[in-house]
């Protein structure tokens, strides 16, 4: 047992370096992500569905509606309040919320997800080239 | 504690109807929400176009040159967002012209009417009614849609491997080599585009039949190509097909294409 300081040494530099995120950034938590709503999708005041299913929930709602459309043909939502929506990401979406920078891209930096709908789907429907 | 055997009995009973009870309740529960607020349902757009198998008939008499040809395939290219790659490898094509003997092989004899020779023949997906290239997908990317007769890709799905163009007898696929955005002239912001790494072809305008609109090149043709219901007597391209002597690109793979030439 006489390795015994040398493993104690290493033990502990080995903690600091597994922890280093932990310490380095303690107490600094980055900002919550503040999203923008244009105003056309603040005089809409709803979406589709309900803000909070909407926050929590969104991926699973494109999912679906990816799915009816491409391999079902059906292209009409009709949600809970029987309000009728064309399932289009760049066309119904993006109509309300075009500026994807502002209100898309800054949760998904923060989650840090990196969806690839862009690499298709065309991103600013509002804007001319 | 009283452990007496009836405190017992009458615990063990008293727990099992409360772990019994919570589930029902919540279900119960569950119910009235459901009640309280509908359910979202997914529907097709009341104009929407309806058929049993989706067909084309193409009146190559009416086509002389490529200026006869050009405006349709613009029509379809335009809104579909196809580039356009100068390098003949990396071409993405929809639907374009071709010479008579690359259109139907077989049919074309040692020597051919000039006029028939020398003119354009258009050429797009046939979507068969028997498609080699969706048993070929892995995926399921391309398949074929039970209710109209569309053979559709699914560009989430494919991975670009490629077997459909290889199972296409028609040619009728293109892969995205490139990324195609920098290609495209002037981009239809209402249909996506596509990416590197995944094929394409003509999808017969479905997003225009779900919107009650005929495709894009019927549209542009004037006349000229005619489209409808191969499975209504009815339909007009049953009409021309019972009163036209009509063909089809290599027939005897047994692809049962679905787009007709009348010659």
């Amino acid at each position: 047992m006489k390795d015994k300081k040398f493993i104690i040494l290493g033990l502990i530099v080995f903690l600091v370096i597994v922890l280093f995120p932990f310490w380095y950034m303690r107490g600094k938590a980055a900002p919550k992500p503040e999203v923008v709503l244009t105003e056309k999708a603040l005089a809409a005041k709803v979406c589709v569905r309900s803000t909070e299913f909407m926050r929590a929930e969104h991926m699973q709602l494109l999912d679906l509606w990816r799915h009816s459309v491409v391999r079902n043909g059906e292209r009409i939502y009709v949600n809970p309040d029987g309000k009728q929506y064309n399932m289009s990401l760049s066309n119904t979406c993006l109509d309300c919320h075009s500026n994807k920078a502002e209100f898309c891209d800054r949760c998904h930096n923060y989650a840090s997800v990196r969806p690839y709908c862009w690499s298709c789907h065309i991103e600013n429907p509002k804007e001319s080239t | 504690m009283d452990s007496s055997r009836r405190r017992i009995l009458q615990f063990l009973g008293l727990t099992g109807l409360a772990v019994t009870a919570k589930p029902v309740l919540n279900a119960l529960a569950a119910e009235q929400e459901h009640g309280a607020a509908a359910e979202p349902t997914i529907k097709k757009d009341d104009a929407a176009l309806e058929a049993r198998q989706w067909a084309m008939v193409i009146d190559t008499r009416e086509f002389h040159s490529e200026a006869d040809v050009e405006p349709l395939v613009e029509a379809c290219h335009s809104i579909h967002n196809v580039p356009r790659l100068e390098n003949k490898n990396h071409e993405i094509k929809w639907i374009w012209p071709t010479h008579y003997h690359n259109a139907f092989p077989g049919k074309a004899a040692r020597f051919l009417s000039e006029d028939v020779e020398h003119k354009p023949f258009l050429v797009l997906c046939n979507h068969c009614e028997n498609p080699p290239c969706v048993r070929a997908c892995p995926t399921k990317a391309t398949f074929k849609r039970e209710w109209d007769g569309i053979v559709m890709m699914d560009f989430h799905r494919c991975i670009g491997c490629r077997f459909c163009m290889v199972a296409c007898p028609y040619g009728a696929r293109s892969f995205n080599f490139r990324d195609p955005r920098p290609f495209i002239a002037e981009t239809n912001k209402k249909f996506p585009t596509r990416m590197k790494g995944v094929v394409e072809k003509c999808n017969f305008c479905a997003e225009r039949l779900a919107v009650g609109q005929l495709p894009a090149c019927v549209e542009a043709s004037e006349g000229k190509l005619t489209f409808g219901d191969l499975y209504d007597p009815e339909s007009e391209v049953r009409e021309l097909i019972r009163t036209h002597y009509t063909i089809r690109r290599k027939q005897t793979v047994g692809t049962e294409p679905a787009v007709y030439y009348i010659v």
